[in-house]
C-alpha cells in the first residue's frame, strides 16, 4: 500500500518568501503524526502547504501514491485529504448541520449520522447557527466537517487550542475513537505537546521550517528533558 | 432566519407577497401597469440577490442580461416577425445565459474592485453597440413596433395592463420557485459559505470558480427574463435599460428591501418604484432627492434594509410568541 503522504525534499512558503526548507516524511496508511515546536517555526504552513494554500517551490508531495503538488486546493481534498484550520473558520451564518451538508460527498463513510454519533453535542445544537454555538462545540464541528469529506488523511492544526480542559478530555476521546475505529491518517500540530505525543504514533519537531527529530512519540514521552530541549532549541 | 436547508418547507407568511399581488389586481385596477413593472422589477432584483446576497459576487453591471434581453425580444418581436411570447422569453433567456457564462467565465476569476470595474465595462460596451447599431436596435431613438401575440393566443396585452400583471406575476412565481428551491440546497449553503470563507470551501472540496460560473449564468438568465417581459408589456425597448443607470437602480431597490435575504427583493421594488412613481408626480425635478434621502437613511439606520428593520421589531413578539407556544406544549404534556 502506498504511504498516505509522502513529503520529499519540500521547499515551500508564501510568495517569495521560503518558509519550509527540505522537508521530508512519510506517514502509512492510518498512521498518526505530531508535529511539535515553538510558535513560528512552520508548523501552520507545513499543513496549508499539504492542502495548497501556499507557494510551493521544489520537491514533491505524493497522498496514496499520486503527486499532488500542482492540484487545485478543492481537488486535493476529493482526493481525501481533510483540513481543521486554525481558527476553525466555522461559516457563521449556516446552521450547524448546514456546515457539514456544505462539505458532504455522496456514498461513503461518512454521514451526517456517524459525524453526530461521534461528537453528540453537534446533534443538539444541529439548528443553531455557527456563531451561536462555543468554542468546544466549533471545534467538533470544523472537525465533523472535514471527516464529511470522507478523508483518508485528516490535517488538524491546534484543536485544543483555547478550549476549557474538560472539553478538551471530551475531544481527545473523541479523536481516540476517530483514530481507533475509521481508516484514516492524522497530522496533529499542536502545543500541548504532552496530549499530542499521547494521541500519536509518531512525532516531529520543527525548528526554522526544518525538521530536527523524527521518532516514536512514546521516546519523547519516555524523555521530558529532550522534548523540552528540542521544542525550546532554536 | 436560521439557515437554508434547515427547514424548506414554504412557511405561510412567504404566501403574504401573493395574496397582496392577488389583492391589489382587484383592488386598484387603474395602477395594474405599474403593478406590472414592479413584478418585473422583484424578478431582476431577485436574480441580483442570487449572486450578491448569497454568493457575494459584486457587481455594477446586472443591467447587461436585462437590457439583452429586453433587446431580444425586442429585435425578434419589431424585426424578425416571431411575435410569440415564450419564444421571445426562452430566445432572451438564453441569450443572457450565453453572456452570462461567456462574461462569467473572465471576469470571476477576479474580484473586489476590479471586479466591480469590469461588470460595468461589460454593460457599458453593450449600452455603446445598442446606441450604434441603429438598423437593429433603433440608437438613442429606442426600438418601437414590438409586437407580441396574445398569450395561448387567447390573452391581449391590453391598455389597463390586466393581462400583462397576471402574465409578470406567473413568470415571478416560476423565477421564485426556483430561486427559493436553489437557496433551500445545500448548494444554496455552499454559496454563502463561498461569501463567507471562500478559502474554506476550497478546502471542503468546492471548486468554487465553477460554482460561481454556474450561479452567474443561473442569475444572467433571469435578468434576462425580466427584460423581455418589461419589453412586452411597453412593446418598446429604449436605452435607458443598458448602462450603469439600472444597475445601479436594481442595486438600491435590493438594498432597500434588504440583500441577501429572499424577500428583500421582494419589498426593495415596491418601495423603490412607488416613491419613485409618487415623488416624480409631485416634484418631477427632484424626485431623485426622495430616493437618495431613503437610501441614506436604510444605509445609516438599518443596514439589513427595511425587512432588517422588520425583523427587529419583530423578533421580540416571535419569541414571545414561540416561548407562549413552548410553554402551552410543555402544560399539555
Amino acid at each position: 500500500m502506498p504511504d498516505a503522504l509522502r513529503l520529499s525534499g519540500l521547499r515551500a512558503g508564501y510568495g517569495e518568501t521560503v518558509i519550509l526548507e527540505d522537508v521530508a516524511l512519510a506517514l502509512p496508511e492510518r498512521g498518526s503524526l505530531a508535529v511539535l515546536g515553538r510558535n513560528g517555526v512552520g508548523k501552520t504552513t507545513l499543513l496549508a502547504t499539504i492542502m495548497g494554500h501556499t507557494t510551493f517551490h521544489a520537491g514533491s508531495i505524493q497522498a496514496n501514491g499520486r503527486v499532488i503538488q500542482q492540484l487545485p486546493v478543492y481537488e486535493r481534498n476529493r482526493l481525501g485529504i481533510g483540513y481543521v484550520p486554525q481558527g476553525r473558520d466555522i461559516f457563521p451564518s449556516l446552521s450547524v448541520e448546514e456546515n457539514l451538508t456544505v462539505a458532504a460527498r455522496a456514498g461513503k463513510r461518512w454521514t451526517l449520522e456517524r459525524v453526530y454519533d461521534l461528537f453528540p453535542r453537534l446533534a443538539e445544537r444541529r439548528h443553531h447557527r455557527g456563531n451561536q454555538i462555543s468554542g468546544g462545540e466549533q471545534q467538533m464541528l470544523a472537525i465533523g466537517r472535514a471527516l464529511m469529506g470522507n478523508p483518508a488523511l485528516l490535517l488538524m492544526d491546534e484543536p485544543l487550542e483555547g478550549l476549557a480542559p474538560i472539553i478538551v478530555e471530551a475531544l481527545l476521546k473523541s479523536l481516540q475513537r476517530l483514530m481507533a475505529e475509521d481508516q484514516l491518517a492524522v497530522i496533529l500540530v499542536e502545543q500541548h505537546a504532552k496530549l499530542a505525543l499521547q494521541v500519536t504514533e509518531q512525532a516531529l519537531v520543527m525548528s526554522r521550517g526544518r525538521i530536527i527529530h523524527h521518532g516514536p512519540s512514546r521516546d519523547l514521552l519516555a524523555d521530558p528533558e529532550r522534548l523540552g530541549r528540542l521544542v525550546v532549541a532554536q | 432566519m436560521s439557515g437554508y436547508t434547515s427547514d424548506p418547507r414554504i412557511r405561510w407568511t412567504e404566501w403574504l407577497p401573493w395574496l397582496a399581488a392577488i389583492a391589489f389586481f382587484f383592488a386598484m385596477p387603474e395602477y395594474l401597469s405599474l403593478g406590472a413593472r414592479v413584478l418585473i422589477y422583484i424578478l431582476f432584483a431577485l436574480s441580483l440577490d442570487l449572486i450578491l446576497g448569497y454568493a457575494g459576487i459584486i457587481t455594477l453591471g446586472h443591467s447587461a442580461f436585462f437590457g439583452l434581453g429586453a433587446y431580444t425580444a425586442g429585435i425578434l418581436g419589431a424585426k424578425y416577425g416571431i411575435t410569440d411570447p415564450f419564444l421571445q422569453v426562452i430566445a432572451a433567456a438564453a441569450m443572457a445565459a450565453l453572456l452570462g457564462i461567456a462574461t462569467g467565465a473572465v471576469i470571476l476569476r477576479t474580484k473586489a474592485l476590479t471586479l466591480l470595474m469590469l461588470t460595468l465595462a461589460i454593460t457599458s460596451i453593450l449600452l455603446e453597440i445598442a446606441n450604434k447599431a441603429t438598423a437593429l436596435t433603433g440608437g438613442a431613438d429606442g426600438l418601437s413596433g414590438v409586437k407580441t401575440d396574445p398569450i395561448l393566443g387567447l390573452f391581449r396585452f391590453d391598455i389597463f395592463g390586466k393581462t400583462a400583471f397576471i402574465y409578470c406575476l406567473l413568470v415571478l412565481f416560476l423565477g421564485w420557485l426556483l430561486v427559493r428551491r436553489l437557496i433551500y440546497s445545500p448548494y444554496g449553503a455552499m454559496l454563502t459559505g463561498i461569501r463567507e470563507n471562500t478559502a474554506r470551501m476550497h478546502a471542503v472540496g468546492a471548486p468554487v470558480y465553477w460554482r460561481l460560473v454556474l450561479v452567474y449564468t443561473l442569475s444572467a438568465t433571469l435578468a434576462g427574463v425580466a427584460g423581455a417581459l418589461l419589453t412586452q408589456v411597453n412593446q418598446f425597448v429604449g436605452l435607458n435599460v443598458l448602462g450603469l443607470e439600472p444597475s445601479g437602480d436594481i442595486l438600491v431597490m435590493l438594498i432597500l428591501g434588504g440583500v441577501g435575504r429572499l424577500y428583500g427583493a421582494f419589498v426593495g421594488p415596491v418601495i423603490y418604484l412607488i416613491a419613485q412613481d409618487y415623488l416624480a408626480k409631485q416634484y418631477p425635478e427632484y424626485w431623485y432627492f426622495g430616493i437618495g434621502l431613503l437610501l441614506i437613511v436604510v444605509v445609516l439606520f438599518a443596514r439589513g434594509g427595511i425587512l432588517g428593520i422588520v425583523d427587529k421589531i419583530g423578533a421580540p413578539w416571535l419569541q414571545a410568541l414561540s416561548r407562549h407556544r413552548s410553554s402551552a406544549k410543555a402544560s399539555a404534556r
